[in-house]
């Protein structure tokens, strides 16, 4: 009940002007142009719609990746800085699966089907285990530390796993296709499911033949469907299991639910396995649609899906979905209309208008202990 | 049934508590009375794990409570309705009180003990499918007593019950302990209105700056004249 009327923030006001002013005025110069876009648009309305489709695929992988960063915020109240590369080891991981199954040279559907799934399971049970361990050894000790300590501890496990990425990806011997150039350089991860289903005879484009200048790829559906089959899963988890309502109590009030019998360890535990799992499906699912794999590709992913975690709302479930499916649109749109390099660039200043006018989120509510 | 044998718990550098020793036997109410920060509340969270004494022992029915952690002292029959509630406040009132039979391995009593809970607070049957947070104060001490019930505890630890409540709603509050006394249930309760705990403990503790001063049986404390003075205000 505010009894005063909420005086106007000239300071929040004047921030957010510059962002704005950065955006509409230097933005121009480096191809940012408001009616070039909106010419571009009115030329080929159907290119929208394309840019629609990819952003809600790369949107639904961002979200997968999100679930982690907030899921992990919502119980011990800390940004798990490694988790955009526990989400490279999971590509890593599926390519590195995909490779020694004998996968990546298979033209037969059957090996290929059955070597996605063993991709997927490996994948998900690495990255689970690995994102637990991380817990185990940055975080548990500095559960009752400053919050800067396990902040930093958080950066310095993403830096060592970057690391081992790098070095994995000069490993020409697990996975031939990395070459002889070092771990430095963007890898190619084959395109599996272009390749089974040309095996199948089908085409890869779901509307070739309807005659319509849009690519609705098999690969687009197959994302989208994983993601949301995943999202449903968590949710159902979240809300009806036992295990999932003893995360939900912990997230509320840790001495309440310790005083009721919830381990409380345990529940930590099982809520990084739950994100590093979801990390490593996305892993997979990137892979296969974006067909790269490279070193430093968990730090952009990660700070997207940390951006799509505040903007729906750090620590709510349903809004780390919905900010996932927004900033691929946001990403989509940027890369399509204007420039790959702008992107970025517009997903931080999302974070930083956020950040200013709604600290909470989109679907925002308290985390901790606040009754 | 539980016992203290000079238990110290110390917050960082304070000496919260000072060598409490105390005892509760089967079927008994016992209060813990005294004024703030005399240690009623730490020794209460010092029984459930949540603080750790640095000495002493707490032994449960043979069992030492105070070499398990928190979550395994619940699951041997120690519930509490604890200091400020804690509910959970973005959890229906029906989540919370499943939350409080977590401990529980058998759940064939389930919707009878859920019913129990409604008969001895019916305003909660209203509430079912509300949040914790936006309930009343009463209505939330109501549910942190109904989600330790749920617990089929072997002894209850109650910290305040009657804080913040209306006059009514305090009688109301003492007479379900009461009640719960008679059903069966043990039972160490913390207050600051001493004369409402005396009114219906076997024994009381009285407790200053981390020490038990003087302990009796309840009849005999209600007429000693440093508790008429200090903490039922008779001059």
């Amino acid at each position: 009940m505010e009894t005063t009327r909420k005086k106007f923030n000239w300071r929040r006001f004047a921030i957010a002007s510059l962002v704005l002013y950065i955006v509409f005025l230097i933005g121009p110069v480096v191809g940012l142009d408001i009616p070039v876009v909106y010419a571009a648009i009115k030329a080929n309305p159907l290119q929208l719609v394309q840019f629609l489709i990819i952003g809600i695929s790369n949107g639904a992988i961002i979200a997968i990746i999100a679930l982690g960063y907030t899921m992990v915020y919502g119980i011990i109240e800390l940004i798990n800085f490694a988790h955009g590369d526990v989400y490279m080891i999971g590509v890593f991981t599926s390519l590195t699966v995909l490779s020694l199954t004998g996968t990546l040279e298979s033209k037969d559907p059957v090996k290929i089907v059955f070597g996605l799934i063993l991709a997927l399971i490996v994948s998900v049970v690495f990255c689970a285990v690995l994102n637990a361990t991380i817990e185990r050894l940055a975080y548990r000790r500095l559960r009752n530390a400053p919050r800067l300590a396990p902040l930093i501890s958080a950066i310095g496990m993403s830096f060592i796993i970057e690391n081992i990425g790098l070095m994995w990806a000069a490993q020409a011997w697990l996975v031939p296709s990395f070459g002889t150039t070092g771990g430095a350089s963007q890898k190619v991860f084959p395109d599996m499911l272009g390749i089974l289903f040309t095996s199948l005879g089908w085409d890869v484009n779901l509307l070739a033949s309807s005659g319509i200048a849009l690519r609705l790829t098999i690969k687009d559906v197959i994302v989208i469907v994983l993601a949301v089959a995943l999202m449903t899963g968590l949710y159902l988890f979240v809300q009806r299991t036992r295990l999932g309502k003893a995360m939900r109590a912990t997230a509320q009030n840790r001495d309440a639910a310790k005083m009721l019998g919830i381990d409380i360890d345990w529940v930590i535990t099982a809520t990084f396995l739950i994100g590093g799992g979801l990390a490593g499906a996305a892993g997979l699912m990137a892979g296969l649609y974006n067909n790269t794999a490279w070193w430093f590709m968990g730090f952009r992913a990660g700070l997207q899906s940390f951006t799509a975690a505040v903007l729906g709302g750090i620590g709510n479930i349903t809004g780390g979905m919905l900010g996932g499916f927004l900033i691929g649109l946001l990403a989509s749109f940027s890369d399509g209309y204007l420039n790959a390099r702008w992107t970025n660039a517009l997903v931080f200043a999302t974070l930083v208008l956020i950040l200013l006018f709604r600290p909470t989120g989109l679907l925002g509510e308290q985390t901790g202990q606040k009754a | 049934m539980l016992e203290l044998k000079d238990v110290h718990t110390y917050y960082g550098n304070i000496h919260a508590l000072k060598g409490i020793s105390l005892k509760v036997n089967d079927g008994e109410i016992v209060t813990l009375i005294g004024s703030n920060g005399a240690g009623k509340s730490t020794t209460l969270r010092t029984i459930q794990g949540l603080n750790k004494p640095r000495s002493g022992s707490i032994v449960l029915d043979g069992v030492e409570l105070h070499k398990l952690p928190a979550h395994e002292i619940a699951t041997l029959g120690v519930a509490q309705s604890p200091e400020g509630r804690m509910i959970f406040p973005r959890m229906t009132v029906m989540e919370n009180l499943e939350m409080g039979a977590y401990v529980r391995k058998d759940l064939t009593s389930f919707k009878d003990d859920i019913e129990h809970v409604f008969s001895l607070f019916p305003r909660l049957k209203e509430r079912i499918t509300q949040k914790g947070g936006t309930l009343s104060g009463g209505e939330q001490q109501m549910l942190a007593m109904g989600r330790a019930l749920m617990a089929k505890p072997k002894i209850l630890l109650l910290d305040e019950p009657s804080m913040g409540l209306a006059p009514l709603l305090v009688e109301l509050i003492f007479d379900i302990i009461k009640k719960l006394n008679e059903e069966g249930t043990t039972i160490l309760l913390v207050e600051q209105n001493a004369l409402m705990a005396l009114s219906i403990a076997h024994r009381g503790y009285v407790l200053q700056t981390g020490e038990i001063i003087l302990s009796d049986s309840a009849k005999n404390l209600k007429n000693d004249e440093m508790v008429q003075k200090s903490y039922l205000g008779v001059e």
